[in-house]
């Protein structure tokens, strides 16, 4: 019944969460279907049903490992990034932790790298993690710092899912080589959205995610660069090459390789509409009202799809709420959204106030936004901020 | 996640502002954590006239916050005192678990107006 409140009086709902996750394309849907209704073996069986959806699975490896310059044979799937980053970080340790126990990342990377780190630290190993500038980036210089002779693993997110932020992964690559220390790169905002080389960026290990690229939830994976020896954290069948034990997620697996197939073609073009978009959006909320501050970098350093404000005098659930209600989808760095008590760790990085940072506003564009829908939230937010300043105590005192 | 009542409350909050010279001002929060409930009330012969709130927060601070103002006014002092915060979220028809502790201060800032307001009267 809650659920439905309302449903009758919104004439279109505007989605602006991309980050959280997409649509499945179409195409890919259609794609998966087709291995769940007809072609529903087992890739590991002899037969041929079994042979039928092996042969699907591997050209999936094909596509995926092409969207970020790899070898189909250095592709794991994965249940989805969260595991992949554990899968990367626990499992480098597992393999590794006999050569050093001294780890690195940066104050903004997602919880499934920060906490797996975490995890780490309290168990006998050393943890460095870097701060960042206030645009959200960290500074080579403190990494190369960082690095001790017993440095195993250095884990830096590719793009940040908050804010953004883009990091200099090539040159951390290039100092990691060099050192002979392994570099994981948490890709799952960036896919599909920036170029990907792991050749040329001299990365390790890569985590990827098919649901923030219109593939289907639940499936994901992690590069593991030729000759790089990790432990797997998943024993059984011997699936993946023994890296991930367990029944392949077929359909999830081959919708993931479409998925990537068509982010390869569509991302040019998709890219420079979502950045006007995006530009768009910022000038428009920028321009109309008062007391806003952009989060993140702009331009070239910034995801193309990627809108985070900060609103002085109101609390970012509240905005979500009132957003909600008219059928726009956003997200917040609210605590009140966060399920703690303290609003988001990447906001609190880059500096800003727990009062700023309770005020934060995140909008994630996507393939099907249309400027129609851009101009309805430039429309209508400052509408919504205003009912809310007014029933904010804090603004009454700046007045 | 919220009750109807609460989004009621939220969409359209009762008693919304200050009241110029109040008898008591009650302010509870910060906004480290991310909710501030400023709560002005006028009382008449041990009776709370009048009572308007101001709240920076999310949707169960803003609709706490509405839901006491309604249940105090007309109210005794001692009445009010005896409102909890426990039984504003009843009113509502519940909060979510995470909500109960950190946006459910309502009846806590209206307590601290009386207060202010019994203080303010012994001074004189």
């Amino acid at each position: 019944m809650q659920e439905n409140r309302n449903e009758g009086l919104i004439l279109r709902r505007i989605y602006l969460d991309h980050s959280a996750t997409t649509p499945v394309d179409p195409e890919v849907a259609e794609l998966i279907m087709k291995y769940y209704l007809e072609s529903y073996g087992n890739p590991s069986s002899v037969h041929f049903f079994g042979r039928q959806v092996k042969k699907a699975v591997e050209e999936a490896r094909e596509q995926v490992a092409q969207l970020i310059g790899a070898q189909a044979g250095e592709i794991i799937f994965t249940s989805g990034g969260t595991e992949s980053d554990n899968l990367a970080i626990q499992g480098t340790v597992r393999a590794r932790g006999n050569r050093g126990k001294h780890l690195i990342t940066t104050a903004i990377e997602h919880h499934a790298v920060l906490d797996a780190f975490k995890y780490l630290a309290k168990n006998g190993y050393d943890l460095t993690i870097l701060p960042v500038d206030e645009e959200g980036i960290i500074d080579l210089e403190d990494l190369v710092k960082a690095i001790r002779p017993d440095t195993i693993l250095i884990s830096v997110m590719h793009a940040n899912n908050e804010v953004g932020s883009i990091q200099p992964i090539a040159e951390i690559g290039k100092i990691t080589r060099e050192k002979g220390i392994f570099f994981h790169v948490d890709a799952v905002q960036s896919l599909g959205k920036l170029p990907i080389d792991v050749v040329k960026m001299n990365i390790d290990l890569l985590t990827i995610s098919s649901h923030k690229i219109y593939g289907p939830k639940g499936v994901g994976a992690l590069y593991v660069r030729r000759g790089v020896k990790i432990s797997p954290l998943v024993f059984g069948g011997s699936q993946e090459k023994k890296m991930r034990s367990g029944t392949e997620n077929a359909p999830g697996i081959i919708g993931f390789g479409k998925a990537c197939e068509l982010a390869g073609l569509r991302m040019n073009e998709e890219n420079k509409a979502l950045r006007q978009l995006r530009d768009k959006l910022i000038k428009g909320i920028m321009d109309n009202i008062p007391s806003v501050k952009l989060n993140g970098p702009s331009g070239d350093k910034r995801l193309p799809n990627n809108v985070n404000i900060s609103i002085s005098f109101v609390e970012g659930e509240s905005l979500l709420l009132s957003l909600d209600m008219i059928g726009i989808a956003a997200s917040s760095g609210s605590a009140c959204t966060s399920g703690s008590l303290d609003p988001s760790h990447v906001l609190l990085a880059m500096g800003l106030s727990h009062e700023v940072a309770h005020g934060s506003l995140r909008f994630s564009l996507g393939r099907q936004n249309t400027e129609e829908e851009i101009d309805i939230v430039i429309q209508e937010l400052p509408k919504i901020v205003e009912r809310l300043r007014a029933m904010s105590p804090l603004y009454n005192k700046v007045d | 996640m919220y009750s109807e009542k609460v989004i009621d409350h939220f969409t359209n909050p009762r008693n919304v502002g200050e009241i110029e010279n109040p008898d008591g001002i009650g302010e509870v929060g910060n906004a480290k954590c991310g909710d501030i409930m400023r709560i002005t009330l006028d009382v008449e012969d041990n009776i709370i006239k009048d009572i308007k709130f101001k709240t920076f927060g999310c949707g169960a601070a803003v609709a706490t916050s509405s839901m006491v103002t309604e249940l105090v006014k007309g109210k005794t002092l001692e009445e009010a005192l005896t409102i909890s915060n426990a039984a504003v979220a009843e009113a509502l028809g519940g909060l979510p678990p995470l909500k109960m502790h950190c946006s459910n201060l309502a009846a806590d800032a209206v307590h601290a107006a009386i207060k202010d307001y019994l203080d303010k009267k012994t001074k004189v």
